[in-house]
Formats: C-alpha cells, structure tokens, sequence
C-alpha cells in the first residue's frame, strides 16, 4: 500500500465522519422532531458507507453484507419513528 | 495517524459517547430514544470492526431496531416530556463510581489477553478441539451417519451436548419476558385510553 492509497482513504473517512457529526448535532438541536428523525436517517446511511469503507480498507468483503443488513435495519427504525409521530401509538 | 482504521474507530467512539451524554442530557423523549437508536448503530459498527459479527448483527437488530420500537411503544403510554427534577443525584454517581472501580479492580486477576495458561484454554477446551463432546453413541442398530457418531463443528457440539439446557432456559426467560411486555404494552381499553389521555395532558 503506497502512502498515496492511505491518504486517499483518510480523507475519505474524515469527510464521512465529519458528515456524521453534523448529523448527530442535527438530531440534538433538531428544532422539529422531524429534524432528528431525518438526522437519525442519515446516520443509518453514514454507518452503511463507514462499514463498506471499513471493508475496503481491512479487504473484508464480508463488511458489505452486514452493511446490507444495517441498510434494513435502519429503514424499519425510521417507519417506527414515523408511525409513532404520526399516530402516537402502534394499536389502533 | 497513518492507519485508517484506528482514526476511524477513534472518531466513532468520540461520537458515541458523545450520542450518549446527549441522550441523558436531553429532556425530550422522543430525541433520547433517536440519540440511543444512533449510538447502537456506532456500537455495532464497532462490533463488527472488532471481527465480533454475531455481536454486531445483535445490537444492531435489537439496539437499533427492536429496541427503539419497544421504547416508542413505552412512550405511548407515558407521554415524550421528561418531569423537571434535579440534574444531579451524588448517590447515583457515587453507586456508579464504587461498581465501576470494583469492576476495573476485578479486571486485576484476569489472566493476560492470549495467555495459553488462562484456566479457560487449559481446562476442557483441549476436550472440546479433539472433538470429544458431542460424541452420542448411536450403538450398533443406531443410524448411520457420515461424522462418526460427532457433530462435525466444535461449536456446533458444545452448543448442542453442553449448551442445551443453558438455551432452553433462555428460551423460557425470553417468553416470559416477552408476555410481560405484551401485557403492560397491550392494547388498552376505551376507558382506560381516555385515563391515559388525562394524565398525559396534566403532567
């Protein structure tokens, strides 16, 4: 791996985890709870792409699945979210 | 910092404390449950960077989505407004500080990490990599099997001759577990709703 390579990929996870904060300040200040329940779903995004980058770096290509996985899990904590805030309750 | 991945794990954890004390700091509920939702997604990750991929399926299918659903559902019932009450409780902390220093002062007798004379390599794990667990003795009219009467994976046979009972009573801890919670989260009655709704707006 030449210097050039982990140069390239540190300023990839700078930029990715640089994102990642200000989602996270976003779902803290977050005026409107629609605000967080975005910043919580940009989160799950940045976590997918921190794993496939993870795997691209340590060459494990087995990352990509479980980033498949988290992509899921994610979308199934956002529809909670947003049934909760619609109805604010899961029994009719 | 010429390695990726140690920035990288450092940085996540910054964050993940960072998600945590937000989530206590917070007074609304709703946000709390979000900023516990991110910070499981960052343990998982963790998780799975630390080569612990069961560990990481597990928080995040339960810490990120099952519990999230389970915390929504408890705030149905209680309102998303935290009470104002003081910030600081010192027997909390010092109850907090007293566990974590006898915890940090039991780590003191742990053998080292990969030390091939810790009581738990030197005991039965020989057994289990012979494959000597798990060996069921079909006997002369039993069936015919390809792996010699053993559960061909090591793990496979210590979850299955040893583990057994270990599971099952998992099982029955989990079930029970699980009625509780339908019963305290079940749907309610009219009149029980319109109480609900009552206390919710005075509080």
């Amino acid at each position: 791996m030449t210097s050039t390579d982990v140069s390239f990929e540190l300023i990839t996870a700078l930029l990715i985890l640089g994102g990642a904060v200000l989602a996270l300040i976003r779902a803290v200040k977050g005026p409107t709870t629609y605000d967080r329940v975005l910043a919580v779903n940009v989160f799950g995004t940045k976590t997918v792409i921190i794993l496939a980058l993870l795997g691209y770096i340590g060459n494990r290509s087995g990352f990509l699945d479980i980033a498949v996985l988290y992509a899921l899990v994610n979308f199934l904590g956002t529809v909670a979210l947003l049934r909760f805030v619609e109805s604010r309750r899961f029994f009719q | 910092m010429s390695d990726p991945v140690l920035l990288i794990n450092v940085i996540l954890l910054m964050i993940a404390v960072g998600a945590a004390i937000a989530a206590m700091w917070t007074r609304d509920l709703l946000g709390a449950v979000m900023l516990m939702g991110i910070y499981s997604l960052l343990l998982a990750v963790e998780w799975a960077n630390l080569f612990a991929m069961d560990v990481s399926y597990t928080e995040a299918a339960v810490g990120a989505g099952a519990a999230t659903i389970l915390l929504l559902t408890a705030l149905t019932r209680t309102g998303t407004r935290e009470k104002a009450g003081p910030n600081f409780h010192p027997t909390a902390l010092l109850t907090v500080i007293v566990t974590g220093a006898m915890l940090i002062y039991g780590t003191a007798d742990m053998p080292r990490f990969g030390d091939p004379q810790a009581p738990a390599t030197v005991n039965v794990a020989p057994e289990y990599i012979a494959q000597n667990v798990g060996k069921v003795d079909a006997g002369e009219d039993g069936p015919e099997n390809d792996f010699g009467d053993h559960v061909p994976n090591a793990v496979t046979a210590v979850l299955a001759s040893y583990r057994g009972y270990d599971t099952m009573f998992e099982t029955a801890v989990i079930f029970t577990a699980g009625v509780c919670v339908i019963l305290i989260l079940r749907p309610l009655s009219p009149s029980a709703r319109r109480e609900t709704a009552q206390s919710q707006e005075g509080a």
